[in-house]
């Protein structure tokens, strides 16, 4: 059995961020190709695994992206409300990404 | 003769936050054709589009444009200012024109400038919608006739067009001031104009306009060199180093997808994109491509004023009151809407802010069961007047801090309030109402450009 560990402790970024005033966009960045590729092919990270720590349908996810380029993974989100709008609590949707830093992984 | 390389300085990511003058100085002896800066987002939220507020304040944007009009007089450097005043609506590209005017005026420059205008009347949005050519862009309602009417102001993001043709109409500019821009268009536009590689072009516009954001650390000032099958970027601090962990990641950076970037006129795809270390400092990039799009569309975007706000704040530590909080609410807001049941229930909203309890990620939450020490309890009201919301949050407030609860052996009140007044007014609140993209036939049709001598 792979010992698990939580991906805070394995990539080098984890942050949210607003993409335009309707959506909000997730990055996972490894430090690098291994790392990045060993997550990669656990298979652990989906975009049905991203939508349920939101609380939302699969076809919530407006898009999820494996980028090799960059060794990350990135998810887009619909924004609960309008940037700004009545309601707010994240004008910058800056402090959406703690769900993702307890996804376990397997890992050696 | 065509040039093999194009230098372009970019000072700050975002014109009026100020930045480092030593590294901008820096930047200048390094012959750039071009000081671009970008000065637009939508991220500081709806009420520059919605008020005709400014991101920055004209003392600010009239300090950091001072520093660029200097290099532009002395060093014959011209420069391109993209967005102005954050929103790019017209009377904030008039502001911007007129902070040159005054700085020119005040040190004895002259300089040919040209100003470039993005706001669409209503009644060409109106027959654009009618005809059709109006699409949402992203998780967005179609766009209908009265939210057009009801937006304050309607901006359109220009592609590299209008720009191009202002630099064909006049070929001694030294200033363009543009509306709302797609934020790479002022660091793209000279390598468009003699020819080099659109991909390339965009994918640097893309991360300069960032500044040197895509540096470890983060910094302001960048440099870019744009070749034929390449570009080469350096942040100006010699503290900051640009990798190609740090340039990859930043090409990410607040989008919808990591590798195909719409924009005006075509996608940038970066599916094929290759990063290499050069040295320390500076990394290559090439292979990265633009994908012209059959329709030429442009994204609207529009805010309108949606009511006044008033908040109180308020701690709670009782253990026994935490956990009967949500009753406490729910017979709050029963109260007030009883007490106020003269106005209609949907002319007002109240929204309680549990900070401890759900108050950052609301429904995106996924620990459900937690139990707080203390929570921090701020009370939205949105009104149609400030008077009503006031009226309502006060209502509100006095309820919540006396009104019985179960299990309350506390009997003195409910709440800790930090602040004096009680309720705070918090003026008018703004909704972005427009976010679609518009299909235009002429990539320059509607944006006006205006010549002048300063």
């Amino acid at each position: 059995m792979a010992k698990m560990v939580p991906l805070k402790d394995i990539a080098k970024v984890i942050r949210s961020k607003n993409a335009g005033p309707f959506e909000m966009t997730l990055d996972i960045i490894f430090k690098n190709k291994e790392d990045y590729e060993k997550v990669k092919a656990s298979g652990v990270i989906t975009k049905e695994l991203i939508a349920g720590l939101y609380n939302l349908p699969a076809e919530k996810v407006l898009a999820f992206v494996y980028f090799d380029a960059a060794n990350a993974i990135k998810a887009t989100l619909p924004r609960q409300r309008p940037q700004g709008s009545i309601g707010e609590t994240d004008m910058h949707a800056a402090q959406q990404h703690v769900p993702l830093m307890n996804i376990m992984v397997p890992w050696e | 003769m065509s040039k093999d390389e194009i230098r372009i300085l970019t000072p700050t990511a975002m014109l009026g936050y100020g930045f480092p003058v030593k590294w901008f100085k820096k930047g200048l002896e390094m012959n750039p054709d071009i000081i671009a800066v970008d000065s637009g987002s939508t991220d500081s939220g709806p009420h520059k589009l919605g008020l005709g507020a400014m991101t920055c304040s004209r003392d600010a944007y009239y300090k950091d444009i001072s520093l660029l009009l200097e290099a532009c007089y002395e060093k014959k450097v011209p420069v391109f200012i993209s967005s102005a005043g954050g929103d790019g609506s017209d009377s904030h590209v008039d502001v911007f024109v007129d902070i040159v005017r005054s700085i020119a005026r005040e040190k004895g420059y002259r300089f040919n400038l040209a100003a470039i205008y993005s706001e669409m009347k209503k009644d060409y949005v109106l027959e654009k919608l009618k005809r059709g050519k109006i699409s949402p862009c992203g998780p967005v309602e179609p766009l209908t006739e009265s939210e057009v009417k009801e937006a304050t102001s309607i901006v359109a993001q220009m592609g590299a067009e209008p720009y191009l043709k202002a630099l064909k109409e006049s070929d001694k500019l030294d200033i363009i001031i543009s509306g709302r821009s797609y934020d790479p268009v002022p660091i793209a536009v000279l390598g468009l104009k003699e020819g080099f590689d659109p991909g390339l072009c965009w994918h640097m516009g893309k991360i300069m306009e960032c500044g040197a954001l895509c540096a470890e650390p983060a910094g302001k000032a960048i440099f870019g060199i744009l070749k034929r099958d390449h570009f080469i970027l350096e942040p100006l601090n010699p503290a900051e180093r640009c990798t190609v962990y740090s340039v990859a990641a930043h090409t990410l950076y607040e989008k919808t997808h990591p590798y195909l970037l719409p924009g005006p006129g075509g996608t940038t795809d970066l599916s094929e994109t290759r990063f290499e270390q050069l040295d320390d400092r500076r990394v290559k990039i090439y292979g990265s491509k633009f994908i012209p799009a059959e329709k030429y569309t442009v994204k609207l975007e529009g805010a309108k004023k949606v009511g006044y706000r008033s908040i109180f704040i308020a701690g709670v530590r009782d253990p026994i009151e935490i956990e009967h909080i949500d009753e406490i609410i729910d017979r709050v807001k029963k109260d007030v809407e009883d007490y106020f049941s003269h106005i209609p229930k949907e002319s007002y909203q109240m929204i309680f802010h549990l900070y401890g309890k759900n108050g950052v990620m609301g429904n995106y939450e996924p620990e459900g069961d937690i139990k707080p020490l203390e929570l921090c309890v701020i009370l939205e009201v949105a009104a149609a007047t400030q008077e009503m919301a006031t009226a309502i949050c006060s209502r509100a407030r006095t309820e919540m801090l006396h009104s019985p609860y179960e299990g309350r052996i506390a009997t003195a009140g409910n709440i800790a309030l930090p602040f004096t007044p009680l309720e705070i007014p918090l003026g008018a609140v703004c909704r972005f109402n427009v976010y679609h993209l518009m299909e235009i036939d002429d990539p320059t049709e509607p944006f006006t450009i205006k010549f002048m001598e300063v």
